[in-house]
């Protein structure tokens, strides 16, 4: 597959988004969500995309995590042109290459912690050992050890959302994708949360890509991206980060 | 993978118990009425083909009218004593020769009386049909050419009508006529169809024709051929002679028919066969209602699962591998629905056999094809739903409610 020989670019073009539009509808029905954006996310990264409610950061998102393709412009992975993969290749990236967090945690119910960090794995082809055996590393490394039998309806929503990461790391993936993942949170929980994607993204280098809304989640990241009707207003580091 | 799907699909369908019941209740009945018609049916095909068997495989049947299917009846001239008398003449290798023509007749003794069937024949026909005599005597020539009010009894007209008492020299009446009895046949007992064999009166034809039915035709010859003879052989030659004896033009098809054990077996067995087809396409028709039944419920199944389907397919689960966890999870719930319906059926046939006085025959092939056409069902009426499921667009799929 073309998409491993692209492990060798370098650390500047992981992500770039170059020019990039999505519309929804036609004609006079059409909706501009992205009217022209131009990214880019180097490896290790840490950005936080952020904007009113409408703005595009969900829709850029959707594009960055290869589940939505660009009306115009282009998104290069890893050096590999996403517009130009169909479903299933698009599929076959996201199982090798990324995580996803979502607001809602999304946990398959009555299923244990284990078998939900499991999943992934399963479509890897990994066999049940060893499944077991990253499930279990992934569950200690979100703080989770002792609750591999309990299902999500015995967890409180911190723990939920600590699976869910244990489930979106246990790949090794390369970018962790984070939609609102602290948006169904209280504070205290919101704030563990970050301090656990903070240490991912420093100790294990993963690249996170965070859509927030919340100025104080943003601020754990290392630049802050700011959506404006479909266009980025600012792109800076992240002063406040010592 | 495979065993992973379906560990996958047994817990989704442990999850809805009565659901799943439900569900694969349709496919379940469906598969034991299947069973249940086909074992027992196939129990009654055993029962008769053994009973034509025991009458012994070198006995020919000859009936005027075209070969009857099942229901059919003859419509073509009769016979007449000549053609039968034609036949033991003519065709060497016959030993026995029993022309015969029934009726039904109240049989009457004092204030008893018995509706039962009455047939003119000769001593012949105990011969043809491995008759013997429990006590009294066979015809005499002289009663038989004569024509005399003389008649032989089967043992259920005995019980019936004398209790303990012996009915040799007695007199009985027959229709409006009066008999005297000179024999009693030995008793043979029920007969695979359900019919009582011993429910009967022989009377010389002659007797019967100038008596009874008033005519001079015979509706049947019984032929026996002789040990080592060839049945086909003497079956040609009997159809070579009734066209010559009938008129039969060359290029017309016979007016009559000489059948072997074989064919009256297939006849008979015939009407069992019909009624179980007709029998089996009504569960046919169950298997699908069953079958729509499982479509619906993973049609529900989808739409409760659509974020489950949305997460699956955002960490990279393929178009193919979500479909085949629905088709998987359909075709789990048929074929346990098959399997339930399978267990059923055998255990009502066991269960029904002696109520019906079939044979339980056990029938391995229509046991694979029934768990193989649950399955099937599984797999047609599935695939719809999981091709759905397979389809959803991970972005809508995951801000499903």
């Amino acid at each position: 597959m073309n998409m491993m020989d692209a492990g060798q670019m370098d650390k500047q073009s992981l992500i770039e988004l170059r020019g990039v539009t999505k519309v929804y509808g036609a004609g006079h029905a059409a909706t501009h969500a992205l009217r022209g954006i131009d990214l880019h996310i180097g490896e290790g990264d840490f950005v936080a995309v952020m904007g009113p409610s409408g703005s595009g950061k969900s829709t850029c998102l959707n594009i960055l995590g290869c589940l939505d393709t660009p009306t115009a412009g282009t998104y290069t992975f890893k050096g590999v042109d996403v517009g130009r993969l169909d479903r299933n290749q698009r599929a076959r990236l996201r199982r090798h290459y990324l995580g996803f967090i979502f607001q809602g945690y999304n946990l398959l119910s009555r299923t244990s912690a284990t078998e939900n960090v499991e999943l992934p794995l399963v479509y890897r082809r990994v066999p049940a050992k060893t499944r077991r055996a990253y499930a279990r590393r992934a569950l200690e490394a979100v703080g989770l050890q002792g609750w591999e039998k309990h299902s999500p309806s015995e967890l409180s929503g911190g723990e939920q959302q600590r699976v869910a990461i244990a489930r979106a790391i246990v790949t090794g993936p390369t970018v962790l994708m984070a939609d609102e993942p602290t948006g169904n949170l209280d504070m205290a929980r919101s704030h563990e949360i970050m301090q656990l994607l903070v240490e991912l993204n420093r100790q294990q280098g993963i690249t996170i890509v965070m859509v927030t809304h919340e100025p104080d989640m943003a601020a754990y990241a290392r630049r802050i991206v700011h959506f404006v009707d479909g266009l980025v207003e600012s792109d800076k580091q992240n002063g406040s980060l010592t | 993978m495979l065993w992973d799907t379906i560990l996958l699909a047994l817990r989704e369908i442990r999850r809805n118990v009565m659901r799943s019941f439900l569900t694969i209740l349709g496919i379940v009945i469906g598969v034991a009425s299947v069973i249940t018609m086909v074992t027992l049916g196939g129990g009654a095909t055993v029962q008769v083909t053994q009973q034509i068997a025991s009458l012994g495989s070198n006995l020919l049947m000859v009936t005027p009218g075209k070969r009857m299917g099942p229901g059919q009846a003859p419509t073509a001239a009769p016979f007449r004593m000549k053609d039968a008398e034609a036949i033991a003449r003519d065709i060497p290798s016959v030993e026995a020769v029993a022309p015969a023509s029934t009726q039904s007749v109240m049989a009457i003794l004092g204030s008893e009386n018995w509706s039962t069937r009455v047939t003119g024949t000769d001593n012949q026909y105990m011969k043809v049909r491995n008759w013997s005599l429990k006590a009294g005597r066979p015809f005499s020539d002289s009663e038989l050419r004569a024509g005399a009010a003389a008649c032989i009894l089967g043992d259920t007209v005995r019980q019936k009508l004398y209790g303990g008492l012996d009915p040799i020299g007695s007199r009985i009446r027959l229709g409006k006529l009066s008999f005297q009895v000179i024999g009693l046949l030995e008793a043979k007992g029920q007969s695979s169809m359900g019919t009582d064999q011993d429910d009967l009166v022989l009377l010389p034809l002659r007797t019967f024709q100038r008596r009874i039915s008033g005519n001079q035709y015979v509706s049947l010859i019984q032929v026996s051929v002789r040990d080592g003879a060839s049945t086909e052989k003497a079956q040609r030659e009997i159809e070579r002679l009734m066209r010559e004896r009938r008129h039969v033009s060359p290029n017309a098809d016979d007016d009559f028919s000489v059948m072997d054990m074989k064919e009256i077996t297939r006849m008979l067995t015939g009407t069992t066969t019909v009624l179980t087809g007709l029998l089996g396409a009504v569960a046919a028709v169950s298997l699908l209602v069953g079958g729509i039944g499982i479509m619906n419920i993973m049609l529900v199944s989808v739409t409760e699962r659509t974020r489950e389907i949305g997460t699956r397919l955002a960490i990279g689960a393929l178009e193919r591998e979500v479909l085949m966890q629905f088709l998987v999870e359909a075709v789990v719930l048929s074929s346990s629905g098959g399997l339930f319906g399978i267990l059923l059926g055998l255990a009502a046939s066991v269960g029904l056999k002696d109520l019906l006085k079939v044979p339980f025959v056990f029938n391995p092939g229509i046991v694979i094809l029934a768990f193989l056409f649950s399955a099937a069902v599984g797999i047609v009426f599935g695939y719809f739903p999981a091709l759905k499921a397979a389809r959803l667009d991970p972005i809508e799929a995951l801000r499903h409610e």
